[in-house]
């Protein structure tokens, strides 16, 4: 039943994005901002924590969950070793998410060459 | 005349068959990412030892690897082109848009190619999720306080 609402979520997130690239301006580059920055308005409403309760990993692949992760990651910072928390531990759940793409990107860029 | 018309009409129903087939690939695709995460992560549950948090990251780790790799080969951009959004907003678009800009701007050299130009499209996502999030985060505290 998971892996329903895991496909039916991410989907249906991914139809969003497809429709407001189909039908504005707004091209992917924008589309990835807005949707990471929404994750973060979501979980500042609580909401996408009940999206990842329910729908596990469907929630946690898409780049939502970057800003969510920021904003619950900051807020816990915030709320455990004030201002100084908010600052020091704002990526401490993305880290994974930007120290992979780092080195995975520089590995294979330094190991494959640019295809024309 | 009467041909001027009839191209209209056809044009209108290719655009909008173009529509449904984008958002029908778009969905199917990024629904797919999303059910394997899960599949993997059920399976990994049940025969390992590994906690769920570890498998989350480790479910992460494969997608921006797989990503990295199938765009520094070359592959990954064909592969948007047919599945659109499905592979655009879920993480393997921000691992696509790094590996991308960075083996674009390789030739230039290594500082003022390859690593000035790192973060080139992903830049946005990161600074705007980032401002957006401090903001969200004062916001709650000035309002629960």
């Amino acid at each position: 039943m998971s892996i329903l609402y895991a496909f039916l979520f991410s989907g249906f997130v991914c139809l969003i994005a497809e429709m407001i690239i189909n039908h504005t301006k707004l091209t992917p580059g924008h589309v990835t901002s807005l949707f990471s920055l929404l994750g973060a308005v979501l979980a500042f409403f609580n909401v996408y924590n009940l999206f990842i309760k329910k729908c596990e990993m469907g929630a946690i692949v898409l780049i939502s969950n970057f800003g969510n992760s920021l904003y619950e990651s900051g807020l816990r910072g915030f709320n455990s070793n004030g201002f100084i928390g908010l600052f020091a531990n704002m990526l401490e759940k993305s880290s994974l998410v930007l120290t992979s793409t780092i080195i995975f990107s520089f590995i294979f860029t330094c190991i494959f060459k640019p295809k024309d | 005349m009467n041909q001027i018309v009839y191209k209209d009409i056809v044009d209108k129903y290719k655009k909008k068959n173009k529509w449904l087939h984008n958002y029908l690939v778009s969905f199917i695709s990024g629904g797919l990412i999303g059910a394997f995460s899960q599949i993997i992560y059920i399976v990994f549950i049940k025969f390992t030892n590994i906690s769920s948090t570890n498998v989350k990251g480790i479910i992460t780790l494969l997608l921006i690897g797989v990503t990295a790799l199938l765009t520094a080969l070359g592959i990954f951009d064909n592969l948007i082109k047919k599945f659109r959004s499905g592979l655009i907003i879920p993480t393997t678009g921000f691992a696509h848009s790094v590996t991308s800009s960075s083996i674009d701007f390789k030739k230039d050299g290594l500082i003022t190619g390859l690593g000035s130009n790192f973060f080139h499209l992903a830049g946005s996502v990161i600074l705007y999720s980032v401002v957006g999030s401090f903001i969200l985060i004062i916001l709650k505290v000035i309002i629960s306080a």
